[in-house]
C-alpha cells in the first residue's frame, strides 16, 4: 500500500469531518477533500510526504475550498450563505494537528440522524466516514448505482435544508442517538458478513466500532459492539468451506482467529467493567462463550433468555430454543421453538428439522427441512439444508 | 432556522371525537396545560385556530373549470388540523418541540417542515 493509499483510509473520515465542521457544507468539504487527496498524489511521491499528512490534507482541502467560495462570489454576487472562514492561506505541512478537532463523533451522528431513512444513514456513514465510493456502496447493496447516488445526494440535500445539527447530541437524547449509530454500523457489519467474498464492510464496521470506542470510551454498549463484531469475525475463515456454510458447531476451532477472540473478550471486559448490561454486550457475552470449548450451553441459554428479555425478539427466542436443546435435550427446545411465531423464516423450519431429527420423528423432520427449503434465498444455506434433508 | 410545524390531530380535537370524549376532565386539562405551555414557548408563533377539517372544501381547476369536493384534500383522519411556527437553532430543538405538542401523543402527528429562507 502507498503511503498515501494508508492515509486515505485512516484519515478520510477525519479529513473530511474536520472540513464539514470548518466549511459547514457536505458538498463542499467533500469536493475539497477529493480535491486535496487528488494534489498528495501528485506531489506526495515527488517531494515526499509531509512530517502531519492529515493537517496537509485539511489545510490543502480548505484553502481549495475558500478559493472555489471566492471564485463563486465573484461570478455570482448572490452567493450569501457560507462565510470564509477567516484563516491565513498558506498551504504549509507544518500545521499543528491540534489545530483540526476530531469531529468524527459529530459527523457519525450527523449521519445516523434519525430524521434521515435508515438506508440513507447507512449509505451516507460509508461514504463520509469510510470514505467508500457510490459504486462501491451500491454493489453492496445490491442497488443500481444511480439509485444509491440519488440517495446520498438527497440526505445531504435535507441534511442542509432540514437543519440536521452537525454535533454530538445533549446528554437528555444520547441514549437513543447512540442506538441509532450503533444498529447502523451493526447494519454495515452483518451486510459484509453475509457475503463471505467481501468484507470490505465488515473491516469499515470494525474501523467505525474502534473509533466510536476510542472516541466515546465511557459507553458500555460500544464496547459491547465491538467485542460483538471482533468475535463473529474471528470465525469467519471456519464459517464457509468449499462455498458450503458450515454451521457454528461444525467448524473447525483451528479456524477461528485467537487474537481477535482475545480483543473481542478484551473490548467485553472493558464493557462489563463498565457494568454494561445492554443488548449489543449480552450478544457479545454470548458469543464469548461459543467460542469455547466445550461450550457452557446452560449460561448461553439463559443469556439469550436476558436478550429476548431486552429486545422481545422472536428470532433470539429460536436462539434461546436451540441453546436450551443443547443443555436439556431435543424434546424442550422444541417445545419452544414450536411457540415462536415466525413461520416465514427458514431458520425456524431447519431448526426445527434438526431437533425432530434428533427425536427420531423423521417423516416430521422431512416436511421441516422442505418447508425451510421453500423459503431460503442464499445459495449456500440452501446447500447445507439439501445436505440435511439428504443424510435423513 | 425556521420551521413550520403542521400538526396533525389525534384524540386531541374538542368536538365530537369520541377517544376526546373518552378522556377523563383530569386528561383533558392536561392537554390544554400542554398546549398552553407550548404556545408560550420562546420562539414559538402559534397560528390561527382551524374549523374541523370536516368543514373544508377542496378546489381544482380543470380545463378552466372549478371543480369543488367536500372535505380535505386527504383522508380526513390525515387532514392538518393546526399549525405554529417555531423558530430555532436546529432539527434536534425543532423536533423536540413537535414532541411537546398534546397532538404528537395522542394518535396524531405533527410534521416538522423547514421553512425556505429568503
Amino acid at each position: 500500500m502507498t503511503p498515501l493509499a494508508e492515509t486515505f483510509r485512516d484519515d478520510w473520515g477525519r479529513v473530511l469531518a474536520a472540513l464539514i465542521g470548518l466549511l459547514g457544507d457536505f458538498d463542499l468539504a467533500e469536493e475539497a477533500a477529493q480535491e486535496a487527496f487528488a494534489v498528495a498524489a501528485e506531489r506526495w511521491p515527488r517531494d515526499g510526504v509531509p512530517s502531519n499528512p492529515r493537517s496537509w490534507l485539511v489545510t490543502t482541502a480548505r484553502n481549495r475550498a475558500i478559493d472555489r467560495i471566492r471564485r463563486e462570489r465573484t461570478l455570482a454576487e448572490k452567493t450569501r450563505q457560507l462565510t470564509p472562514p477567516a484563516v491565513a492561506h498558506d498551504e504549509t505541512d507544518e500545521m499543528d494537528a491540534t489545530r483540526f478537532p476530531d469531529e468524527r463523533l459529530e459527523l457519525i451522528f450527523t449521519c445516523c440522524h434519525p430524521a434521515l431513512a435508515t438506508e440513507a444513514q447507512v449509505a451516507l456513514t460509508l461514504r463520509t466516514l469510510g470514505g467508500l465510493g457510490t459504486a462501491e456502496i451500491a454493489r453492496a447493496f445490491l442497488v443500481p448505482e444511480p439509485t444509491m447516488a440519488q440517495r446520498l445526494v438527497r440526505a445531504k440535500r435535507k441534511i442542509k435544508a432540514a437543519g440536521i445539527p452537525f454535533r454530538v447530541p445533549a446528554d437528555h437524547l444520547l441514549p437513543d442517538r447512540l442506538a441509532a449509530v450503533l444498529a447502523v454500523v451493526y447494519l454495515i457489519f452483518n451486510a459484509g458478513y453475509s457475503a463471505p467474498a467481501d468484507n470490505e464492510l465488515t473491516r469499515e464496521a470494525l474501523r467505525l466500532g474502534r473509533a466510536l470506542a476510542e472516541l466515546m470510551p465511557d459507553e458500555p454498549e460500544i464496547h459491547g459492539l465491538l467485542a460483538l463484531m471482533l468475535l463473529h469475525d474471528a470465525r469467519r475463515a471456519a464459517r464457509v468451506d468449499g462455498g458450503a456454510l458450515v454451521l457454528l458447531a461444525d467448524q473447525d476451532p483451528s479456524r477461528w482467529d485467537r487474537r481477535q477472540i482475545a480483543a473481542g473478550r478484551a473490548a467485553l471486559e472493558r464493557a462489563l467493567a463498565l457494568r454494561g448490561n445492554g443488548p449489543y454486550v449480552v450478544q457479545a457475552a454470548i458469543a464469548s462463550l461459543h467460542a469455547e470449548l466445550p461450550r457452557d450451553w446452560p449460561q448461553i441459554a439463559a443469556l439469550y433468555g436476558e436478550l429476548a428479555r431486552l429486545t422481545g425478539s422472536p428470532v433470539v427466542e429460536l436462539s434461546r430454543a436451540v441453546a436450551v436443546a443443547e443443555a436439556d435435550g431435543p424434546a424442550a427446545g422444541l417445545a419452544i421453538a414450536e411457540k415462536v411465531p415466525l413461520d416465514g423464516y427458514h431458520y425456524l423450519h431447519a431448526t426445527r428439522g434438526e431437533l425432530l431429527r434428533r427425536l427420531d420423528r423423521v417423516e416430521q423432520a422431512r416436511d421441516a427441512y422442505r418447508r425451510a427449503l421453500e423459503l431460503v434465498h442464499d445459495d449456500a444455506e440452501r446447500r447445507l439444508l439439501e445436505r440435511r434433508l439428504a443424510a435423513l | 432556522m425556521k420551521y413550520m410545524l403542521l400538526i396533525h390531530h389525534g384524540a386531541d380535537t374538542a368536538s365530537g371525537n369520541e377517544a376526546w370524549e373518552a378522556m377523563s376532565e383530569e386528561e383533558q386539562r392536561e392537554v390544554y396545560a400542554a398546549w398552553q405551555a407550548v404556545n408560550e414557548t420562546p420562539g414559538l408563533t402559534p397560528g390561527v385556530r382551524m374549523a374541523d377539517p370536516e368543514n373544508a372544501t377542496t378546489v381544482r381547476v380543470q380545463d378552466g373549470r372549478t371543480l369543488t369536493t367536500d372535505g380535505p384534500f386527504v383522508e380526513l383522519k390525515e387532514a392538518i388540523g393546526g399549525y405554529c411556527f417555531f423558530e430555532c437553532d436546529d432539527l434536534d430543538a425543532a423536533i423536540e418541540m413537535a414532541a411537546r405538542i398534546p397532538s404528537a401523543r395522542n394518535g396524531g402527528a405533527v410534521e416538522v417542515r423547514p421553512i425556505v429562507e429568503q
